[in-house]
């Protein structure tokens, strides 16, 4: 298990990057925190002609506080994340899901934009930025387009990147003060891939309500609109008008054929919600 | 018992090399000139070779098996009646008989340039109908592994004792129950680095092996060596298990290589090859039924056992390793009156199986005690109950089994009750009627084993293997400033050796452990051994050493006799010191007159000067029988169907223990690797043969959160045909978990009428068990609404 030979870049900005990108005659990569490349590479699952190592890029580390959403770049760590480095606007969603990210020598080098664009259908970071309803920001030849990070997972491991563009920042709302969220992920042991994973968002003040099912065997399960499933946000406890039918049929919708799966999509969903108010 | 003899936590000698980072092992080996090696393997299960195309360019630096003159096949034969003969060869030739078979062997100056040689040879293989099941592979009809055969049964057995009687049984039980494939994993995986010494006309394989004398001898047979030409180097080793006693196709083709080539070469296994292509053990499928009387008195146990045999017999242990073991283990530490049994060993597409801690008694202690707890459920009593009405008593001890087994001592019962006390039993139910705040359920389960070790010749005659342990060697030699070096065959790699054995020859000279220095793992410097495996080494080597020791002390008292002008019958050995009727001599000084100062010794002295070398064996070769009961708290998830371990109690019994401390250590390593068993580990396969667990992040080990700290007990009856009255103990702890969780899950499933019967018991087969139990109530109950 070693790599097949390869040139390495390591430009120092992001337009040095993309101008290596540019260059359609090599099979380029990408490598930021390399928590997920690093094996692929020794595997041989990935033979690129040239690495471009993007961690020494200040822009992608930078974070930029604005009045309603804050911004990171795409080599913020999950340890960044989890030692709030990174201010949490999430009222603890980031944090603490950060926290239960694999073990921390891979969240002292991992990063948000690595795992996004990734695209691992198990991994945290696609399901609770859906959840909070975060949004990515691509640059490329034709500049800058900004989409809703759930419509960046095309598929299990497959990105929306355009020839030549690359991830380079991620922006997230911040949350009314009466904002609730869940996250809950079942996994074999500590820090391995989850299996199921349910997160909520309820935030009336902003007439949010979002519910997130992920784990899945492609991209996760967004509901944008999540009324039918867990009321407007004004109720006492969102616990108690969660319907478990309905999470079910919209699972049973989405595809997912396996009833234990979606049984335990469901129940993953369902303790979600339960945890907002158990802590 | 002194501060530093037998039964003394001594702090591990060992330990400061490898604290401190400063072990050596085979991958950390440098010699100049070094390549490195990879290997072309099969992608396919099963498949004729129809052509391997090397290009020409590459031609010099990559290898098939018709470049490998006058290399025999590795070919290990049972003397069993009926074993059938595999011949596997060093690299693959006419067909491939499992995925990672060795097609060609490829050297470049690097592993990546090596990887790149592999990945320029094309293969044509014409893919064969793979044999991935056992139980279909041993049906008539079934695509053949070795067609010369004309079945795929490497052997058959069948033993019955008076099975009939227990027929008329009021209770009577059977299940389906099966272990899942398995890898060892042990931290390092396997690597060798081979070069051969002009001067010493020499072949060195330098490769982490828990046996390395009966390396040396199965290579030099495959390469046509004389023994004297094959030196084994097996250094620091990163965790053995089982997969390290094996000759591997890679070791020839390592070794022909450097006879062939004018420099060393290394190949060191990749976590791939080790998970896909080598470290296979434990697949077992059993139907078994236990008959017994309504208050749980066994009447008898029928079973048929087939194991998954892999392709190939290996190297030394054979392919009925597993399988024929089944049979004459399955009645475990019970009195009862009837037994059938009979067993196969089934050839398949897959690796070889290999031996792994707690050979075979894994898989018989978790279909065996899961029987028990259904039984019990049957007879409406606890499950403890109904092993305390057949376990051994001690008054029968020392007591022959059904299968003829030698229990040499114990008090299993005296075990299990201690074991139910501490888990609190009465606390548990009661907490079980109350309910969980969480939802989910609480499990108690226990389970009892016995561990047969240091088993020996008769034993192994009678099996017929290429490797019969006989009397086990050691050599103590005093240094000329009176420390003393002891000089072992078998190969400590976990087993503390290093410390232990010392301690057992200062129990005996007095010499200070920090001065005697264990010489193991290089058969230049050893005396034979047939290694470290079956539980054997404390047992076995620290006789032999002990015996070493007590030659040299003889010796010693002469010469200190002589210096203090005493009949040797009138001085003893005390603390280090030739003591006799008036004064006394240190150890130090009579080193240092034989080594230094011979001038002041009579011409009379025994010439054998201070040295020794030495056989031992059991006053009984059939083994000592060292066992533990196990009893567990489980939590299980109804909904999600995840296992948490609450609770965990083992009460054990090895005999004297040498060092308490490092017997613990072995019982919390065992029952990491018996939880790994029970719930996380498995190999599987498609179709086609192909496995599908590549890494770590497929194949799941226990890491330090699902492994909980157990409660331990000893109990210390000592072996009464071994020098202190030692056990051997190194396996157990990986063969209780399985049924002990096994059965906790299953109470805390009762309720659903739900049995999980299957290891691992993965979160998805908990809620199958579930759904299945409650699809067979609704359709009890639409049956009887219909009658009504």
């Amino acid at each position: 298990m070693k790599p097949v030979n390869f040139d390495y870049a390591r430009p120092a900005d992001v337009g040095a990057a993309l101008a290596l990108l540019a260059d359609d005659t090599l099979a380029v990569k990408i490598m930021a925190g390399g928590q997920s490349l690093g094996p692929m590479l020794n595997m041989r699952l990935v033979q690129p002609d040239l690495l471009v190592d993007i961690a020494g890029i200040e822009e992608l580390k930078q974070v930029t506080d604005r009045p309603d959403e804050i911004v990171f770049g795409a080599c913020i760590t999950h340890a960044d994340i989890e030692d709030r480095r990174v201010p949490d606007v999430t009222r603890g969603a980031l944090p603490s899901v950060a926290n239960g990210i694999a073990y921390r020598a891979v969240r002292n080098r991992g990063t948000v934009g690595g795992s996004l664009t990734h695209a691992d259908p198990s991994a945290d970071w696609i399901s609770i930025l859906s959840a909070v309803g975060a949004r990515v920001t691509l640059r490329g030849p034709a500049g800058n387009r900004t989409i809703a990070v759930e419509d960046y997972m095309l598929g299990a491991l497959e990105a929306d990147l355009r020839p030549g563009e690359m991830l380079v920042s991620v922006t997230v709302p911040k949350l009314g003060r009466s904002a609730r969220w869940g996250y809950y992920k079942s996994c074999r042991k500590t820090g391995e891939f989850a299996h199921a994973i349910g997160a909520f968002l309820s935030d009336p003040e902003r007439g949010v309500s979002r519910v997130v099912i992920g784990a899945t065997e492609s991209r996760p399960i967004v509901v944008t609109d999540a009324q039918h499933l867990i009321g407007d946000g004004r109720a006492e406890r969102l616990d108690r008008v969660f319907d478990s039918h309905a999470a079910a049929e919209a699972i049973a919708a989405a595809g997912m054929a396996d009833p234990i799966d979606r049984q335990t999509h469901v129940v993953a969903l369902r303790r979600a919600i339960e945890r907002a108010y158990s802590a | 018992m002194t501060e530093q003899g037998v039964g003394a936590s001594l702090l591990r000698k060992e330990d400061d090399r490898f604290l401190r980072g400063r072990g050596q092992y085979v991958a950390d080996i440098r010699l100049p000139g070094m390549k490195d090696v990879a290997f072309v393997r099969s992608p396919l299960a099963h498949a004729r070779i129809a052509g391997i195309r090397i290009p020409d360019a590459n031609r010099d630096r990559i290898y098939v098996a018709a470049d490998l003159e006058g290399v025999k096949p590795i070919v290990a034969v049972s003397g069993l009646a009926g074993f059938k003969v595999s011949e596997q060869p060093v690299l693959a030739f006419e067909k491939v008989r499992q995925v990672g078979e060795l097609l060609a062997v490829c050297v470049g100056a690097s592993r990546a340039e090596a990887e790149d040689l592999a990945a320029s040879v094309e293969l044509d293989l014409d893919e064969l109908p793979a044999l991935h099941d056992m139980i279909a592979a041993r049906k008539p009809g079934a695509a053949l592994v070795h067609e010369h055969w004309g079945d795929n049964v490497f052997l058959e057995t069948f033993v019955d004792v008076n099975m009939e009687a227990a027929y008329d049984a009021p209770i009577k039980v059977t299940r389906e129950i099966s272990t899942a494939r398995q890898s060892m994993a042990p931290m390092e995986g396997r690597g060798t680095v081979a070069v051969w010494d002009k001067r010493m006309e020499q072949l060195v394989l330098h490769t982490g092996s828990q046996m390395p004398h009966i390396v040396r001898t199965g290579l030099a047979e495959c390469l046509g060596l004389g023994q004297e030409q094959v030196r084994i180097v097996s250094p620091d080793v990163g965790g053995g298990f089982g997969y390290k006693g094996i000759l591997l196709p890679e070791d020839i083709c390592l070794a022909f290589l450097a006879m062939k080539l004018d420099h060393p070469v290394r190949w060191i296994e990749d976590r791939r090859e080790h998970l896909t292509a080598g470290a296979n053990c434990r697949e077992h499928h059993y139907i078994i039924t236990g008959y017994a009387d309504r208050d749980g008195k066994l009447r008898g146990i029928e079973c048929e056992a087939t194991v998954d045999s892999g392709a190939y017999s290996s190297y030394p242990f054979s392919a009925c390793l597993e399988a024929a073991q089944v049979a004459s283990i399955l009645p475990g530490p019970y009195d009862f009156p009837s037994y059938r049994c009979r067993t196969w060993s089934v050839a398949t597409n897959k690796c070889p199986i290999l031996p792994y801690r707690g050979v075979a008694r894994t898989g018989v202690c978790y279909a065996l005690e899961l029987v028990l707890d259904a039984i019990a459920r049957e007879a409406g009593i606890e499950p403890h109950e109904v092993r305390l009405k057949n376990l051994v008593q001690p008054e029968q001890m020392p007591f022959d089994n059904i299968t003829r087994k030698h229990f040499d001592s114990g008090d299993y019962p005296e075990a299990l009750q201690r074991a139910m006390a501490a888990i609190d039993l009465e606390g548990i139910r009661a907490r079980q009627r109350q309910g969980e705040p969480d939802g989910r359920l609480i499990g108690i389960g226990h389970s009892i084993y016995c561990e047969q070790g240091a088993h020996g010749t008769s034993v192994y005659a009678g099996w017929g293997i290429p490797m019969v342990p006989g009397h086990e060697q050691a050599t103590a030699r005093m240094t000329p400033d009176g420390g003393l070096e002891i000089r072992v065959g078998v190969h400590s790699h976990g087993q503390s050796m290093e410390t232990t054995l010392p301690q057992v020859a200062h129990e005996i000279l007095g010499i200070d452990t920090a001065k005697i220095k264990l010489v193991h793992g290089d058969t230049e410097y050893t005396p034979y051994s047939t290694g470290s495996w079956g539980s054997r080494c404390a047992v076995m080597a620290g006789g032999a050493v002990a015996t070493a020791a007590r030659e040299v002390a003889g010796l010693a008292k002469g010469i200190g006799a002589h210096l203090l002008q005493a009949d040797v019958a009138d001085v003893k050995l005390v603390d280090g010191h030739v003591v006799g009727p008036s004064g006394s001599v240190s150890l130090e000084t009579v080193a240092f007159t034989w080594y230094r100062r011979p001038q002041d010794l009579p011409a009379s002295v025994d010439p054998r000067g201070l040295e020794s070398t030495i056989g031992y064996k059991p006053v009984r070769d059939s083994g000592t029988f060292s066992y533990a009961a196990h009893a567990v708290v489980v939590a299980v998830d109804p909904e999600m169907g995840d296992i948490e371990i609450l609770d965990y109690v083992i009460v054990e019994d090895g005999g004297k223990l040498i060092n308490p401390m490092v017997v613990d250590g072995q019982i919390y390593g065992g029952l990491a690797q018996g939880i790994g068993t029970a719930l996380y580990e498995e190999m599987n396969f498609d179709a086609s043969g192909q496995p599908l667990a590549s890494t770590f992040a497929d194949y799941l080990l226990p890491g330090p959160t699902e492994v909980p700290a157990p409660r331990l007990d000893h109990m210390e009856t000592l072996a009464p045909y071994t020098e202190f009255g030692v056990k051997g103990i190194g396996e157990g702890g990986a063969i209780a978990p399985p049924a002990a969780i096994g059965n906790a899950v299953n109470d805390a499933l009762k309720g659903f009428g739900a049995e999980l019967l299957r290891s691992p018991m993965t979160p998805r087969r908990v809620l199958e068990a579930i759904q299945s139990a409650k699809q067979s109530k609704e359709v009890l109950e639409m049956t009887q609404g219909e009658m009504a």
